[in-house]
């Protein structure tokens, strides 16, 4: 239905709108990658400081450039879709499916374009992205043939200087090659694209296609690893061979079942935080003391919470001799929060014990002296109980 | 016939050389303490109850009244606990600040306990001295912060107000004039007859006593345990300063005495320094949220107040406010002690070991 002229006509259209496909494909890829870096680059620098601020940002920068990305893949596709009306009329559906099969022919045309155009005038193949390559080819030869006389001038003035300082002619020369080797590759590079253009469509394309994919995988991978993120900065902390010494003692003297968890507190310093099995709190407090690897002799602070779910004892330890702290926790039963005491082990934990008793109301079993240290033996009730009703008798 | 029984006397809580409300209940055998019970709680506010209703910000001014003679440290193991949760870098400007203000209360504080320790033995001009340097000092914090004692100052994420035009001049010019002062405290008392009769050897406790019964500050160091957070477990920017941590071997009334007079100069030379590098100019806080919340978790943080290991505890469930707050208050740590020492002892040797061991009951109650 149409000659050869019009057959050329279409094969132009063809090449423009791929070519512009192509670009906005590149800039998405470009924002893409400095979006992936900065994500990368996050966790990094993230000493546990500004983790989450960062982390925020890193997904919303992963997000925008997805976005960009999907509306790169749109612009594509419609810029494909815009061809389908010159090819048989088919439904929608056809079409679409047609659309990549024709972005390659499309890519196919404009190499045949390309190969045309480098055949013949330069000039004659048009496209933006080819005025550009030309403009930056010029440049550069400017920049190259400014390079060359200015080493031209270099060697006269060194021709001249002679009599000058060695140091100086020695600097000069070594400059001026700088410069022309910069020159030359900048030569070689612009010299380079010129005459692979054609390839450099195929690259393209295929740079597109890689670039999509990736993108996607990354839409994927990008909210998998900001879940991960939490986990990431745990594994560098200095103190996690410590807790793993810790728990290697403790499991090779104590038996295997005596913690019910271990882990680095990334909030609290990154201390070591063991959580014992109510049975075995009194039993792991006894040989974080005594044991001669471990020889927590201090006592820093010991308190219970009321969690709702269960009441807390929470103590920090601390080792003079080996420079070392620790956090031992156990969970108790809301109803019933009985634990042992730890005033025989330490006799520091005597009047924290009394507090917890007296606030929280944990009875510490074994104690030398139980009683409501702050508020009184009158006193009705453990305020810091979460489900704590003040009683006064006047009311 | 002679008829002997043991007496029970009842000391405080309003008594004067407990320097607030304390009650200790002893036992005696004609001078002799044969036991001690120590009653607290009458200065008991519940802060941590309180706090549990509170924004982190408006906790503040709670801290000022445990430590009340030292407030500045109090202030700051608060907003260091939600920084070290929150991950808050501080600007340079308000470091030094806060460095300043914590040191030259450390300084008023022991100035403050030398001159009622001397006061409780019957010597009263050293009292006058004490405060009259004190007042200085209180005067300095005053025009940084707007308050004598309840100063308020810190902020999560930085300080309240920025010094004041030559302020820091002044700091400068008190730091030599402290210095010599110090050396007429020395003369005027350190080397009395009387007075060395009356800590030497007195309330004497070993290191493994000390750490046993959870002891920090100025009484573990008085055993010859080398032991200063700010040097052990730096925080701020403590690492930057070039200071000594002051021990003694001795371990008795005297020791404790000798530890603080000297920690005033090592208090003076972070001072000094601090001014040197004070930075021209910058912002006094850092970019945080209006409304402070600590991320979801737990974290214990520990300081070197003036009496020793102040700790915070704060439980966070991601609200604006805690949802448990703890603080871990040297003085009531350190009293512990106190049944212990006294058993056995002459009861006029009570003032100068309850006095050595430096309480303050408003951190005591808590």
């Amino acid at each position: 239905m149409s000659g050869e002229k019009d057959l050329e006509q279409l094969k132009k259209e063809a090449v423009a709108k791929a070519k512009a496909a192509a670009a906005a494909k590149r800039k998405a890829k470009e924002l893409a990658e400095s979006g992936a870096k900065e994500e990368e680059a996050a966790p990094a620098e993230a000493t546990g400081d500004d983790l989450a601020k960062q982390k925020a940002a890193a997904v919303a920068k992963a997000k925008a450039a997805t976005a960009a990305k999907r509306k790169a893949k749109e612009l594509a596709e419609s810029g494909a879709s815009e061809e389908s009306p010159s090819a048989e009329d088919d439904d929608l559906a056809k079409k679409k499916a047609a659309a990549v099969a024709k972005a390659k022919a499309a890519a196919a045309a404009k190499r045949k374009a390309m190969g045309q155009a480098s055949e013949g005038e330069e000039a004659s193949a048009g496209g933006d992205d080819d005025l550009a390559k030309k403009k930056a080819a010029a440049v550069a030869k400017a920049k190259a043939a400014a390079a060359a006389k200015r080493k031209a001038m270099g060697q006269e003035a060194g021709g001249e200087e002679t009599s000058g300082g060695d140091d100086d002619l020695a600097k000069k020369k070594a400059a001026a090659i700088a410069k022309a080797k910069a020159a030359a590759a900048a030569k070689k590079k612009a010299a380079e694209g010129g005459a692979a253009s054609g390839d450099d469509a195929k690259a393209k394309a295929i740079a597109a296609a890689k670039a999509k994919a990736a993108a996607a995988a990354r839409a994927k991978g990008g909210k998998a690893s900001a879940a991960d993120e939490p986990e990431a900065p745990k594994a560098p902390s200095p103190n996690q061979k410590y807790l793993d010494k810790y728990v290697e003692i403790i499991k090779k003297h104590l038996g295997e079942d005596v913690l019910e968890d271990s882990y680095i507190n990334n909030l609290s310093k990154d201390v070591p935080t063991l959580v014992a099995k109510r049975d075995s709190y009194y039993k792991v407090a006894e040989f974080l003391k005594f044991n001669e690897s471990l020889s927590f002799d201090y006592l820093s602070e010991i308190h219970g919470s009321d969690f709702e779910t269960h009441m807390e004892v929470y103590a920090h330890f601390y080792s003079y001799k080996n420079r070392q702290s620790v956090a031992l926790k156990v969970k108790l039963d809301r109803d019933q929060p009985e634990i042992e005491s730890l005033a025989k082990l330490w006799a520091g934990a005597e009047w924290p014990e009394c507090e917890a008793y007296d606030l929280v109301g944990i009875h510490f079993t074994g104690h030398p002296n139980l009683r409501r240290i702050m508020l009184g033996e009158d006193w009705i009730g453990h305020p810091l109980r979460k489900d704590y009703e003040p009683y006064d008798v006047e009311v | 016939m002679v008829r002997t029984e043991e007496i029970l006397l009842n000391v405080g809580p309003q008594h004067p050389s407990t320097h607030g409300v304390f009650r200790l209940v002893l036992t005696l055998d004609g001078e002799v303490i044969t036991d001690a019970k120590p009653v607290i709680g009458y200065l008991h506010r519940g802060t941590e109850k309180i706090a549990e209703n509170l924004q982190y910000t408006q906790i503040i001014p709670y801290t000022d009244r445990m430590d009340y003679v030292s407030a500045m440290t109090n202030n700051y193991v608060l907003v260091h606990a939600v920084e070290t949760m929150m991950g808050t870098e501080i600007p340079e400007r308000a470091e030094y600040l806060r460095i300043l203000a914590m040191e030259l209360n450390r300084v008023a504080s022991h100035l403050l306990w030398w001159g009622t320790f001397i006061l409780d033995f019957g010597a009263t001009s050293p009292l006058l001295y004490a405060f009259r340097e004190r007042e200085m000092i209180l005067n300095l914090l005053n025009e940084l912060s707007g308050a004598r004692l309840t100063f308020n100052y810190m902020r999560v994420g930085g300080v309240k107000w920025d010094a004041p035009e030559g302020w820091i001049e002044k700091v400068q010019e008190f730091v030599p004039y402290m210095r010599k002062q110090l050396k007429g405290y020395h003369d005027l008392v350190s080397g009395n007859e009387i007075f060395l009769s009356r800590t030497k050897n007195i309330g004497t406790y070993t290191k493994e006593d000390a750490l046993n019964y959870s002891l920090s500050g100025v009484n573990l160091r008085s055993t010859g345990v080398k032991w200063d957070l700010r040097k052990d477990e730096s925080y701020s920017i403590y690492d930057r300063f070039d200071f000594d941590v002051v021990t003694r071997d001795a371990g008795d009334a005297f020791a404790r005495y000798e530890c603080r007079l000297e920690e005033i100069l090592e208090s003076l030379k972070i001072i000094e320094q601090a001014c040197e590098q004070f930075p021209q100019d910058g912002p006094i806080m850092a970019k945080v949220p209006k409304i402070i919340k600590a991320p979801k978790g737990e974290a214990f943080v520990r300081i070197e107040g003036s009496r020793g290991e102040i700790g915070c505890y704060i439980a966070s469930d991601g609200k604006k406010e805690p949802y448990r707050l703890k603080f871990r208050r040297p003085s009531f740590y350190n009293l512990q002690i106190l049944p212990k020492l006294l058993k056995g002892e002459n009861i006029s040797n009570l003032i100068s070991i309850l006095g050595a061991i430096d309480i303050v009951l408003g951190e005591v109650d808590g």
